[in-house]
Order: C-alpha cells, then sequence, then structure tokens
C-alpha cells in the first residue's frame, strides 16, 4: 500500500496544478453533499414540520428552501465536472508522459538490448503497463474528497446529535472492514484476470498469425482446444470474481441502511425522552445514506493499487535500464571518397550466455569494392552484417568506417553512410513515400529512380494512389518480394556510401535480382562513383558481381580471394555454392549415401 | 469469396442482441429467475425511504402526538429482515448474471476463434491479423464487461426508477409529477449526450488504433530505426499520436464530466420543488409530512441512475458494436464448406492431381489462372516454374485447398477436392509454405505440430532422413530448444528446416513445397532436395521453384506464364524448345556461371 501511495506520489509531483483543481472540486462536491443532508434537515426543522404543524408558511422561506437546494445542486455540479475532468486530465498527461519517456528509451537502447527481450513485452510496458500505473488516478480526488466529505460529515453528525452520531458512526469502521476485506479478496483475482486477459490474447494473435500452418496440417481443433483451455480458465476465474462482488455488494449497501434504521429506533427512544428532535434524527439518517456510497472511493483506489504498482515498476525497469549506445564524437573525414573504406580486425561476439557465433574476423572493404559473403545456414553472416552496420558492438576486435572505429563516430554519421537491407523487411505504418524516403528530403523523381533501380516501380504505379497509398496494418498488403523491393529502394534512395545486403533479395524471382544487382553497378560512361558494397549471398550472380568473397565457416573466415581461387582451394566452398551445378554426380553421390 | 472482414454494421441493435443470444444460448438460461431475483433485490433501495416515512408519520408524532417507540421497533426488526432478504437476492442474481454471462461469452469467444481458422486464406492476411485478434479478445471482453457491471447496474437503475416511481404514486400522484418533470428534461436530452459521447469515444478508440501502431514502430522496427539513423522521426510521429490520443481521451472524459454533474443537478431542483409542493399540498391536507421527507429519499434513487445513464448507453452502445463485430466473424462466409464426415476420404499411397479448367481470380482482380487443364500422375515429382506473378503460389494454393477455383474443379485421385472431408484432405496433402512459421515453444513442440503422438526417436528418424541430425546435433538444447515468438531466435534458413521436418512427419501422400528452402544454403538445399526425391518415391510431390536445379531433377516440369500452362514435359525436352522455359533457364545458368565470365 505504502508503494501504492509512492507512485501516486510521483504523479501529483509532476502535476501538481490539476491535481489540486480536481481535489477541489472533489472537496467541493463532498462539502456540499454533507451541506445537502443540513439543507433537507434544516428545512424539515423550519419549513417542513412548521407548515404541517400550524397549516402556513412565509413565501420568503419557500424561496430559501428552493435557493438553498438548487444553489447547493449547482455548486455541487461544478465540483462534480472538477473533479472529474481534472482527474481525466491528470491521468491522460501522466500517461502521455510516460509513454514518451518510455518510447525515448526504446529508441535509445542498443539493438542487442531488443533482441533479448520479446516484442509483446515491450509493447505492453510502453501501453498496458502505463495505463496500469496511472490507473488510481482516477478514483484519487473522489477518495481524497470523500475523507474530506467523511470529516465534515462526522463533524456535523456530532455537532447535530452526539448519541445519535455514535449510533450512526459504528457504521463507516464496518463499511471501510468490509472494503478493505473484499479489495483483499478480490485484487488478487482481478490481477490474476488482468494476466489471463493477456495470456488469451496472446493465443489468438500466435494462432491467427500461424493460420496458414495450422490450415495446412489440419490442426484447428487442436488450436481450439488450446484457446478454449484458457478461455474457460478465464471465465472460471471472473465467475469467482462476480461471487465475492456479488457477496460484498448487498453488504456494502445494507451496512448505511441497517445504520439508518438503528439511528431511527435510538432517534425515536430520544424524541420520546425529549433528548433530540425529529431534525436531527432526519438528518443524521440522510448523511448516512449519502456519505455510505462515496466512501467506497477508497477502496476502488487501493484496489488500483496493486495492478498500479506492478506497471509502474515494469516501466520504471525499463526507464532505469543503463545500457546504452555511446556515440563518440567523431565526424566520417571529408574528402574521402564515395565508395566507403570498412576495416575490420579481429572481431569476436557471442550472444549473451550463447556460444561465440563469430571470432577472429579480420577482412577490408577498399572504396567502391564489393565483397561477397558466403557460408552455411547459421555460420554468422548476418551477426557480421549488424556489426559492420553497428546495430551491436563487438566483444572484440574493431570495425573502423574511413578509419574511425564505428563506436567514435558521432550520433547519426553511420547512418548517413552506411544503409543495410535484412532478410526480411520491415515497413512502417505510412505511405509508400514515407517508407522510402522515411523523412528524408528525397524529390520524387529520386524516390521513382530507387523504386525503378529495386524493380518496385511496376508495383507502386499500379497501388491505388501511387507513392501515396498506405501501407501496414491499416493499408494495402504487399506481397514479401515486393516488401523486400521496398526495403531495396528504400535504402538506394539515399545513395549510400556502403550498401549491406543480408540476403536481401531471397523473395526476389533470380531474374528479378539479377537486374537489381546489375543496376546496383556503376553504369558504364556515368560519372557516379560507385559505392562500396558487402553482400550475404548464395546465389553464383551475386556472388560474381564481388571483387573478393569470403567465406564463412563456424564463424571464422575459413577463405578468402575471388570466387575463382576459392573453388581451386577449397571443396568445402565449392560443394556449397555449386550444389546446384552437378545435379548427375549429386544423384550418385545421394545413392551411396543412402547405401 | 469474400476477403473482408464485415464490421456488422448493418445488423441493427435489436437484431444483435437477438443473435448474440442464440450464438450464447448460456445468456438465456434461468434469465426469468435472475430478472425476478433483480426485481426483489432493488426493494431493498426502497426499505431506508418507507421507514424514514412510517418512523416520522407513526413514530415521531408528525401526524399524531404521541411516540409510540413500540412501532418503531418492530417497524426497524420488518425492515431489518426486508435488507436481509433483499440482500440475499442481490447475491444471487449477481452470481448468477455472472456465470451464465461468462459462460455464454466464452462459448462466443471460442466458437469465433475456431471460425477465424475456417475463414479463406485471403481474409487471414498480415493486414488483418491485429483485427482478427480483437474480434475474440477485446470485443468479447467489452461485451462482458458490459453484462456483468453495465447489465447489473441498467437492471437495477431501471428497477430502481420504476419502484421509487410506484412508491412515490402511492404516496402522492401530485408529488410524482414534481419528481418526474424535474428529471424529464435531463432524460430526454440523454441520447443527445449518449451520442456526443460515443462519437467522442469512437476517436479515441481510433487513436488508440493509431497510438498502438505508432508504439510498434521503434519495437518491431528497432534494427531499420537504428540502421537509418531515423530516430527523431519516429518519435515524433510516436509523440503526434501520443498528443491526439490525450486530446481525444481528455475531449471524451469532458462530455462524460459534464453529463454526470446533470444528474444531480435535477436532483436539487426535484428535491426544491417536492418540498414547497409538498408543503402547498400538506396544507390541502393531501399529504403528511413523513411522506414528503421520504421523495427526498426516494429522489436520491433517481438521480445515481440518470447520472450513470448516458455511460450506461455509452457502454451499451459500445458493448452492442463489440457484439456486433464478434457475429460478423461468425458470419463472415467459410469459403471452404468442409464436407465433414459425409466427405469423400483419400485411399493410402500416391495421390493423383487433376485440374480441369481450372480459372482464379482474387477478389476484385484480374484473372490470375485461366483454364488450366492438367494431369499429374500418381508418384511423380512435379517442379512448377514461372516468372514472379505469373501464377504459380495460386496453383500451390488450389492444389492444397487453400482457397477454391472460381472455375473449373481440382481433383485428387479423380474425387472432386471440395468433396474430401477436411480431416483426411490434411492427413494425406501437405503444404510447406516459403515462411514456415513457428509457435513459440520449443523445437520439440514445434516439430511435432505435424504429428502429435511422435515420440523423440521418431523426430530423430526423420531429422536424419532429411539429413538435418548435423545440425540438430549442433543445437545446444537440441529438441529443447526455445525457438522464440515466431520461431524468431533460429534463422530464416533453420525455420524452414523445421517446418521441413514437421511436413516430414505429418506423411504426407501428396506434399507441396512453396519455395520451402529458399533461405538455406545451396549446399543444405541440396541435400534437402536429394533427401525429399527417396522419400517422396511411392508419394506425388508439386514444388514451386524459383531454383531451376530444382526443375533439372524433377519428373516433370511444368511451366506458368501469366496464368497459363504454357509448357510441360521433362527438363531435357523442354530446355531444347524454344520458349518461356528455354529463356527461365538461360537466364539461371547465366547466373551460375557469371563468375566465369567476369
Amino acid at each position: 500500500m505504502r508503494e501504492g501511495f509512492a507512485v501516486l506520489g510521483v504523479a501529483i509531483r509532476r502535476e501538481p496544478w490539476v491535481f489540486a483543481i480536481s481535489t477541489i472540486g472533489s472537496i467541493l462536491f463532498g462539502a456540499l453533499t454533507v451541506a445537502d443532508a443540513w439543507v433537507l434537515g434544516w428545512s424539515t426543522e423550519h419549513v417542513v414540520i412548521p407548515a404541517f404543524r400550524d397549516g402556513e408558511i412565509g413565501g420568503g422561506l419557500l424561496w430559501a428552501v428552493f435557493a438553498l437546494f438548487v444553489g447547493v445542486a449547482i455548486l455541487r455540479a461544478v465540483g462534480i465536472v472538477a473533479r472529474r475532468l481534472g482527474a481525466g486530465i491528470m491521468q491522460y498527461r501522466m500517461q502521455a508522459h510516460y509513454r514518451r519517456a518510455v518510447t525515448r528509451k526504446y529508441l535509445d537502447l542498443p539493438v542487442a538490448w531488443h533482441q533479448r527481450h520479446p516484442t509483446g513485452e515491450l509493447l505492453s510496458n510502453a501501453n498496458a503497463d502505463v495505463e496500469a500505473a496511472w490507473g488510481p488516478i482516477a478514483p484519487l480526488p473522489m477518495a481524497v474528497g470523500t475523507v474530506a466529505m467523511l470529516v465534515i460529515a462526522i463533524a456535523q453528525m456530532l455537532f447535530t446529535d452526539l448519541v445519535l452520531a455514535a449510533v450512526g458512526l459504528l457504521v463507516f469502521p464496518c463499511v471501510v472492514v468490509a472494503n478493505l476485506v473484499f479489495q483483499r479478496l478480490s485484487s488478487p483475482l482481478i490481477t490474476r484476470a488482468q494476466q489471463l486477459r493477456a495470456e488469451v490474447s496472446e493465443i489468438a494473435h500466435e494462432s491467427f498469425e500461424g493460420a496458414l500452418v495450422v490450415k495446412t496440417l489440419g490442426r484447428e481443433e487442436q488450436e481450439t482446444e488450446r484457446f478454449a483451455a484458457k478461455a474457460h480458465e478465464l471465465r472460471d476465474l471472473l465467475i469467482r470474481a462476480g461471487r465475492v462482488r456479488a457477496a460484498f455488494d448487498p453488504v456494502l449497501s445494507a451496512l448505511p441502511s441497517i445504520g439508518v434504521l438503528a439511528v431511527l429506533d435510538v432517534g425515536v427512544s430520544r424524541v420520546d425522552a425529549g433528548t433530540s428532535s425529529a431534525a436531527d434524527v432526519v438528518t443524521i439518517a440522510y448523511l448516512l445514506t449519502v456519505v455510505a456510497f462515496p466512501i467506497r472511493s477508497i477502496g476502488w483506489l487501493l484496489g488500483e493499487f496493486p495492478r498500479s504498482v506492478v506497471g509502474y515498476n515494469r516501466v520504471q525497469a525499463v526507464l532505469e535500464t543503463t545500457e546504452r549506445t555511446d556515440y563518440g564524437t567523431s565526424a566520417l573525414p571529408a574528402d574521402a571518397a564515395h565508395g566507403l573504406r570498412l576495416d575490420v580486425d579481429d572481431l569476436a561476439y557471442a550472444y549473451p550466455g550463447g556460444e561465440p557465433v563469430l571470432s577472429e574476423v579480420s577482412f577490408t572493404v577498399a572504396p567502391g569494392a564489393s565483397i561477397a559473403l558466403v557460408g552455411e545456414t547459421a555460420s554468422g553472416k548476418s551477426t557480421l552484417t549488424s556489426l559492420v552496420a553497428r546495430l551491436v558492438d563487438p566483444d572484440a576486435g574493431t570495425v573502423r568506417a574511413d578509419g574511425v572505429d564505428l563506436r567514435d563516430l558521432a550520433r547519426g554519421e553511420l547512418p548517413q553512410a552506411v544503409a543495410l537491407v535484412g532478410q526480411t523487411a520491415f515497413l512502417f505504418d505510412d505511405t509508400v513515400r514515407g517508407n522510402v524516403t522515411l523523412g528524408g528530403d528525397f524529390a520524387d523523381d529520386e524516390v521513382w529512380a530507387a523504386l525503378r533501380v529495386a524493380q518496385a516501380d511496376g508495383f507502386v504505379a499500379a497501388l491505388p494512389h501511387g507513392l501515396d497509398t498506405r501501407l501496414g496494418e491499416r493499408g494495402a498488403s504487399l506481397s514479401g518480394g515486393q516488401r523486400q523491393r521496398l526495403a531495396l529502394a528504400r535504402a538506394l534512395v539515399r545513395r549510400p556510401r556502403l550498401l549491406i545486403l543480408d540476403d536481401a533479395t531471397s523473395a526476389v524471382d533470380p531474374e528479378v535480382e539479377a537486374r537489381i544487382l546489375a543496376a546496383l553497378r556503376p553504369q558504364e560512361g556515368s560519372r557516379d562513383e560507385g559505392a562500396s558494397l558487402l553482400v550475404v549471398a548464395y546465389r553464383k550472380a551475386t556472388i560474381a558481381l564481388a571483387d573478393e568473397v569470403l567465406h564463412l565457416a563456424e564463424g571464422r573466415i575459413a577463405g578468402r580471394g575471388t570466387h575463382a581461387q576459392l573453388l581451386a582451394d577449397s571443396a568445402d566452398y565449392a560443394t556449397l555454392v555449386n550444389a546446384y551445378d552437378h545435379p548427375d554426380q549429386h544423384a550418385a553421390a545421394a545413392q551411396s549415401e543412402a547405401r | 469469396m469474400s476477403t473482408t472482414l464485415g464490421n456488422g454494421d448493418d445488423l441493427r441493435a435489436l437484431e444483435t442482441i437477438r443473435r448474440g443470444l442464440s450464438h450464447s444460448p448460456e445468456l438465456r438460461q434461468g434469465l426469468g429467475v435472475t430478472l425476478l431475483l433483480a426485481v426483489i433485490a432493488t426493494g431493498g433501495q426502497v426499505v431506508v425511504p418507507i421507514a424514514v416515512q412510517q418512523t416520522l408519520d407513526n413514530g415521531l408524532g408528525g401526524s399524531g402526538d404521541a411516540v409510540d417507540v413500540g412501532f418503531v421497533l418492530r417497524m426497524g426488526l420488518l425492515a431489518g429482515l426486508a435488507i436481509v432478504v433483499t440482500g440475499v437476492a442481490s447475491y444471487l442474481m449477481t452470481t448468477r448474471l455472472f456465470r451464465q454471462g461468462e459462460r455464454g461469452l466464452a462459448t462466443l469467444r471460442i466458437k469465433a476463434f475456431r471460425h477465424v481458422h475456417d475463414l479463406p486464406v485471403l481474409t487471414q492476411n498480415t493486414e488483418r491479423r491485429g483485427a482478427l485478434v480483437s474480434r475474440v479478445t477485446s470485443d468479447v471482453d467489452q461485451v462482458s464487461q458490459f453484462l456483468v457491471f453495465g447489465g447489473i447496474l441498467f437492471i437495477v437503475s431501471i428497477g430502481q426508477v420504476l419502484v421509487a416511481t410506484v412508491i412515490m404514486l402511492f404516496y402522492s400522484w401530485q408529488l410524482t409529477l414534481v419528481v418526474w418533470a424535474a428529471f424529464l428534461p435531463l432524460l430526454l436530452s440523454l441520447r443527445y449526450f449518449q451520442r456526443k459521447l460515443s462519437t467522442a469515444y469512437g476517436v479515441v478508440r481510433q487513436q488508440v488504433g493509431v497510438l498502438l501502431s505508432a508504439i510498434s514502430e521503434p519495437v518491431v522496427g528497432a534494427e531499420v530505426v537504428r540502421s537509418y539513423g531515423v530516430e527523431a522521426r519516429t518519435q515524433q510521429r510516436i509523440d503526434a499520436a501520443v498528443d491526439e490520443y490525450q486530446a481525444a481521451s481528455t475531449r471524451a472524459q469532458g462530455f462524460t464530466a459534464f453529463s454526470f454533474s446533470l444528474g444531480g443537478l435535477s436532483g436539487g431542483l426535484a428535491n426544491a420543488g417536492v418540498l414547497i409542493i409538498g408543503i402547498w399540498l400538506g396544507f390541502a391536507g393531501d399529504i403528511t409530512a413523513g411522506e414528503v421527507l421520504a421523495f427526498a429519499f426516494l429522489v436520491t434513487l433517481f438521480v445515481g441512475p440518470i447520472q450513470m445513464g448516458t455511460q450506461i448507453l455509452t457502454d451499451a452502445q459500445s458493448a452492442i458494436a463489440g457484439w456486433r463485430r464478434v457475429i460478423a466473424v461468425l458470419d463472415t462466409p467459410a469459403d471452404l464448406t468442409d464436407p465433414g464426415e459425409a466427405g469423400r476420404q483419400l485411399p493410402p499411397g500416391a495421390v493423383s492431381v487433376a485440374f480441369r479448367h481450372v480459372g482464379y481470380a482474387y477478389p476484385g482482380g484480374p484473372p490470375v489462372l485461366r483454364d488450366v487443364d492438367l494431369e499429374i500422375a500418381p508418384g511423380t515429382r512435379v517442379a512448377i516454374v514461372g516468372e514472379t506473378g505469373s501464377g504459380k503460389s495460386t496453383f500451390a494454393k488450389l492444389l492444397t485447398r487453400l482457397m477454391d477455383p472460381v472455375e473449373g474443379q481440382v481433383l485428387l485421385d479423380d474425387v472432386d477436392i471440395r468433396e474430401i472431408s477436411s480431416a483426411a484432405l490434411r492427413r494425406s496433402v501437405v503444404l510447406v509454405p516459403q515462411e514456415g512459421f513457428l509457435f513459440d515453444d520449443t523445437l520439440r513442440a514445434n516439430v511435432r505440430y505435424g504429428r502429435l503422438d511422435a515420440g523423440d526417436d521418431e523426430i530423430r528418424a526423420s531429422a536424419e532422413a532429411l539429413g538435418l541430425a548435423d545440425w540438430l546435433d549442433g543445437l545446444p538444447a537440441g529438441l529443447d530448444t526455445r525457438v522464440g515468438q515466431r520461431g524468431e531466435s533460429l534463422s530464416a534458413g533453420e525455420r524452414q528446416l523445421v517446418a521441413l521436418l514437421r511436413a516430414h512427419l505429418a506423411d504426407p501422400d501428396l506434399l507441396v513445397l512453396d519455395e520451402a528452402t529458399s533461405a538455406v544454403d545451396p549446399r543444405l538445399e541440396m541435400r534437402i532436395g536429394r533427401a525429399l526425391v527417396r522419400l517422396m518415391a511411392q508419394r506425388t510431390s508439386v514444388t514451386i521453384a524459383h531454383r531451376m536445379s530444382t526443375a533439372e531433377n524433377a519428373d516433370e516440369v511444368i511451366v506458368v506464364d501469366a496464368g497459363q500452362v504454357v509448357q510441360r514435359g521433362p527438363h531435357a525436352d523442354l530446355v531444347a524448345e524454344p520458349g518461356v522455359y528455354a529463356g527461365l533457364h538461360a537466364s539461371w545458368v547465366a547466373q551460375q556461371s557469371a563468375t566465369m565470365e567476369s
């Protein structure tokens, strides 16, 4: 509970003015709710009972009754608006502050950190957890107002009639205790239900994502069973939570009623004895009815605490992560050739807790040269490309661009010069143009030129709004090959000095790939200096483009040289890249393998 | 066939409720008893006002002279008893509502989930996945929240207003009119506020979508954002979405606060009116002081429901909208009707395939396949080649009945594929798609997806048969390796290996490979290819290939161009005759030997 208040403290310190306004509104509301009872009591005493007794009443008094009731009601309405709107503003502001902070942190944290954390978890940190953290803000002003109202109400009851007040006040501790018991019983259920809802959603998401596999293997029934098991767990839990609520609702509403009955019984005896007036009895009875309900808001506040604390801690864990990519202050030399020079020296890398993926990797890409990385499935090629683009930093060794260690480069320097196109294309929820330019200042001509080189101009032109067609969740859907070609155009439009292609054309037909690669070569007679190129490839046409081939095996460079040299020197390399060449020979090998 | 998912916009509220109830029969079970309990429970709300009136009039001598202590005690006991009885009724009502409500919605949720898997592949595509998930999660939750929270409130509120009105009428019809007159303007404007509110919350929901999408970019696209250095732009887009969401929420909250405050205002007006007119009526002897005061208590019964009224109406509307969207999923026709038990079975052994004048066009698009007519003999290995967009993937989808042809027939073992029971079809025909999706589980669980009862030794045997034993042994945790979300802890090539193992374990009679080894290195691909040759000896296999090496090894090659089969025959024949195939092959060979020229 202390932690819960601590979280609220953060919010109050951050938004003191909004909090003040909504709390004042709430106190106004609370005070006027009590005033309502007082007005009723006063009217009973001074207007109703005399009127019925005497059979006449002054017009002024009637107007006073009217003015009192309506005035109190208007002020109370103002209080409600201030309280509710204030609480809302405060809650949404805090959510916005933290969403901005968390996403800034995401953009700042190293890619290696991202790789270690599941996507779903990070998304819920920025969404559900932020919401949960500031959940208690909604009932907060109401609860503060209620405390104020309770104080006033109790004071007024005591002032009105000490004995009757004592009888009535017995109700409050009972309501508070009942509330606490209720929260204690129900909040673990509610927390668990939240978690189960997330799990149900995860199963649905995964199952629909794998719909093709489910369908082709006819596993619909098993998937439904898996989903149904979680859905039933959630259902049973919600029914249990419902039973708790069903038990407490009547108790909580009966307590004040019983209090009123007790006040009436005792009150009658006291009126009989002449120690209390009828108006006192009415006032206290009415106070009990109007105050009992708002007391529950304190319960709501406390009930939100566990969820809030968990959410806040999760968000805070992200914000307090100290990992970061440190940038230097160096710039790339201004006088260098267009093609970037890349020196990779004695590089080693292992994923945390895993075996080494790369060790003792050294090579150089001369300006304008192209290097092909060739290796078996899972030999460390993709890891090497992410080290060269400084998505991750090496455990040992250095990568230098034009002689400058990548870690010494100022932020933003490297992306100016290097473009990486990965195996799977990520598209932003944006237009085609936005996805290619990424906000960079490129004319449509340049965008179309890049699309043409990537062989994407055809299908983009056929889209309903051309460059302005929206892609992503709410936009047009593209095939894997089309997405990859857009990703290529995104790299090409920036005319990078080093282009890194990590098997970026695997979803594209060989012919299309051949056209793309041909376009990447410096055109004869053109004054364009060629960019440097580092390309992960299996296809020989791609390999053929390279000045040098690096053969990567089990994270080490097993051989280097031209394609022809490697073919001659390394049987391993030859069988890897020539696998398609000699079907007859392979058929024979297959038969001998089979024996 | 439809590729769109309706929102059920044309479904009217009452119709939605009727349909919803028929999908979740639990909701209707025992509803009568629950409503009866609700009426009794609501009675608890008027115990206090009546007790106050009785005390004032009979106990405190408001109308007589003597104070009757005994009467008040007796009445107090009676009222206490009434509170207990109505409390028990309230408990029973709430538990019943929760139980039947949650049961009914779980049924609906599961039904909708099951139906999503029956939807056409085009409807299930990537872009609509988020929407589909929300249909079985947040949409159902919305209905559930309303039924058990709003629903109780709704029943209790209406009950309260009705019971209070009846009792008021019993005391004084004139004062009842006064109270109703005070609340009438608000009651009449409820609909207006509710419309305002639901528009405002509609904007909020829309902004939530934009916000979620913006927030996912730095997470899902972390590498692209980093490598292109577009942090500032991404942050701008997020900030804009955050701001807009905040503005929309605040606006909606403003409406809520304002409409909520009006209930209390009417309450004040009603109380003032009751006292003043009550006194006036009292002069005429029509009413007692206790009765007038009882009205003041009864008015509080009005304030709550009216204050909550707009909220309840808004919740009700969004619940009905959610319900409508779930029902729309169930209403989206499953294009592939499963003949089920009545369907034909496929005899074991290699399957023959025949396409009879098959035509296919994606909805609203030009024809992708036109008048395809061909036969594949059982036990043959066929490769389908063609340029991107030639229709070869569509061919694979028709062959595995992921879609039905628009024209003509697909026959397996001379039986129309539409007449084969789904279970039988999936048992004998397996497609390995290019993106082998993996579930966030162990490697073992993912491979066993192909055959649920497979043991470790069988998996091992499959791996050996495919030449993947080395790879499997190389994994530190072996079959216990966690593959991560979507299998992302493995490389793209490794994911394809798992999909192949899975298909091998499923032991199909017709295997369809749609570029299933595109991300695997050439040597491994060829090794797998050779293993498949042996394994498919007694079965039929169809391979969609973008590498001509596959075509070279096939018994027969089918060349697709612009939606039509333009050539077919063994590689040796095709490569010799002028045509599309010779061109494709020449370009492949040129790429393969490009090194030698340069």
